[in-house]
């Protein structure tokens, strides 16, 4: 994501959004009487048509084992399987397919880099360096592999605005620095951090970069070989596709060196009891069956977004997300939590006297979905001193008439509550 | 669809917005503390316990949503002055009405009542019974944390 693309391009033509809610079919109903107003693709987004199919046609005729069988299904799955890691390599501009690791998601992606890469290198004197606006998921593997290895887990702080304070991010980052995990944008502050920035320093002070894509890759479009960093981790129901399936990137150099983290079928060469040799890129990391049609699912999401184009898609948020916040300024006691410029489709807030939990109950009350809690960055709470925020995020096939209905929601809210 | 005011009753924005018994208690011999990982609740319950066992007075402290905050109110309102015996009879029967159940006819609820519209709303169940698990620690002091898990 660099600076182009953060900035949509005015002159594109824009994304049909009709049209494309045509293709989904989970937002045409009713909830509660209402019109469903989904707006917590943050969480996981709806799927569209096209994917569902596909994982359906792939249910219904092509299902087999992969890379085991000589007969035609496990041939077609593992065609479907092996289609779908080519795509996904194309989608975020990879150098091979040896470096895409199929994993659960995010979560599990970032686990295997602790405890595979870091687990096997570090010691005592070393340090991790995570940012104060991470996910629990690229906080606690972290202070797992720290626990294990002796090693010291740091902290970049950011500003109230919700912009890493890069100041400190120089003066933490040192020889001792091993490495260095961070967001690329933040799942409650909607901030794209300066990852090429952070990445070329962190190179330079010799430590490798782990950058968590799991809001970034629905956001806008990803160039891995311009990023140059050594991991990547996203997951496929935050981009319209299925759960239980994510994809770790991995430098191939690093990944080769690396201990396998899970032993098992798919992952050897050849077992025997005085000593097993381990499979290639990138079926090491892939030990046992893999969610087959969650990776065929995958596929298909990226073909779906890649054909309307990420640049549209982005455009078509930034719009929402610039309508939505105009709307904040008129809504007395609403405080928006993290104003980075340039920020993705994520609308964090608090209301004067109305505890999140109690608006989430009500807007589900109006068919308006939002996330409410912590959004498992505790951190980022305890930054705010607020227990909890509500969190609107906009999506591809969001609309502003549905912007319109959570403000009006919002209003019914503080209705009630009289505040 | 259920009414919202079946779960915004006048009652609870009452004691949500002047929780009673709210604050320290500096007399305290017992204290708990509850946590709703959900959505991030926190209530510490404080008992003054006499020692035959009756709740000679009680605080709270803590912020949460409009229906947690007017539970915990609520809650020391009714455990006052009762054995842990007695007030265990209530954490049941609440818990009972919270989820939909007839809590019996033995006790005096009417002002638990209020809360009972969470019955339609069961991500908001544990909102409701977070102080009363909380107090029940306090007042078998087991030393945990109570979740609403
Ligand atoms: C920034 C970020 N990192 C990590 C995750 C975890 O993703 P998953 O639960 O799909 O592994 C999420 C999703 O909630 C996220 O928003």
């Amino acid at each position: 994501m660099n600076q182009a693309q953060a900035t949509p391009d005015a002159t594109l033509c824009p994304l049909d959004v009709e049209s494309v809610r045509k293709d989904f079919p989970a937002l045409h109903q009713k909830v509660n009487g209402r019109p469903l107003v989904y707006l917590d693709s943050g969480a996981s987004s709806q799927k569209p048509e096209q994917v569902i199919d596909a994982v359906q046609a792939y249910e219904r005729r092509d299902h087999a084992n992969v890379h085991r069988g000589v007969h035609t299904l496990s041939q077609r799955a593992t065609d479907a399987f092996e289609g779908a890691r080519e795509k996904v390599r194309s989608f975020v501009n990879a150098r091979s397919v040896r470096e895409i690791v199929f994993t659960r998601g995010t979560t599990e992606a970032i686990n295997l880099v602790a405890q595979s890469y870091g687990r096997s290198r570090l010691a005592s004197s070393d340090e991790v360096l995570v940012t104060e606006m991470e996910h629990h998921a690229n906080i606690v593997p972290w202070q797992l592999l720290c626990g294990q290895t002796g090693a010291t887990l740091k902290v970049v702080p950011f500003d109230d605005n919700g912009e890493l304070i890069m100041a400190r991010f120089k003066e933490l980052l040192s020889s001792q620095t091993r490495i260095v995990a961070l967001t690329h944008v933040s799942n409650t502050l909607g901030t794209v951090n300066p990852v090429h920035q952070i990445i070329r320093m962190a190179h330079e002070a010799g430590a490798v970069v782990l950058i968590d894509g799991a809001q970034a890759v629905p956001h806008s479009a990803i160039d891995l070989m311009a990023l140059d960093c050594d991991f990547y981790a996203f997951s496929g129901h935050k981009l319209y596709g299925p759960t239980g399936i994510g994809v770790l990137y991995g430098r191939e150099a690093l990944l080769d060196a690396m201990p396998p983290w899970q032993g098992g079928g798919d992952m050897i060469k050849s077992v025997r009891f005085s000593g097993s040799t381990y499979n290639d890129l990138p079926y090491k990391f892939e030990a046992g069956t893999p969610h087959i049609a969650g990776a065929i699912g995958l596929g298909e999401a990226v073909d779906y977004v890649s054909k309307l184009g990420m640049d549209r898609i982005a455009a078509h948020v930034h719009k929402l997300l610039d309508y939505a916040t105009a709307q904040t300024e008129r809504v007395s006691g609403m405080r928006v939590f993290g104003n980075a410029p340039g920020k993705a489709g994520i609308l964090s807030f608090e209301l004067q006297g109305i505890h999140a939990h109690d608006l989430g109950t009500i807007l589900d009350h109006e068919g308006v979905a939002i996330r409410t809690g912590h959004h498992c960055a505790m951190p980022v709470m305890e930054h705010y001193a607020v227990p909890a925020t509500a969190r609107a995020t906009f999506a591809l096939y969001n609309t502003r008439a549905e912007i319109d209905s959570l403000f009006a929601a919002i209003d019914k809210a503080r209705e009630i509550f009289h505040t | 669809m259920s009414d919202l005011r079946d779960l915004y009753q006048a009652v609870i924005f009452d004691h949500n917005r002047s929780p009673r018994n709210y604050g320290e208690l500096a007399s305290a011999n017992r204290r708990a503390e509850g946590f709703n990982p959900l959505c991030g609740d926190h209530v510490v319950v404080l008992l003054q316990m006499s020692d035959d066992g009756v709740v000679e007075d009680v605080r709270f402290e803590g912020r949460g949503c409009a229906i947690s905050t007017a539970s915990a109110s609520i809650m020391t309102e009714t455990v006052k002055g009762l054995t842990v015996k007695q007030a265990d009879q209530y954490f049941d029967a609440f818990h009972r009405l919270a989820l939909g159940e007839d809590p019996g006819d033995d006790l005096e609820l009417a002002k638990l009542e209020a809360l009972s519209g969470v019955r339609e709303y069961p991500s908001r169940v544990k909102c409701a019974t977070l102080a009363w698990h909380t107090v029940r620690s306090a007042l078998h002091d087991t030393g945990d944390t109570a979740t609403t898990e």
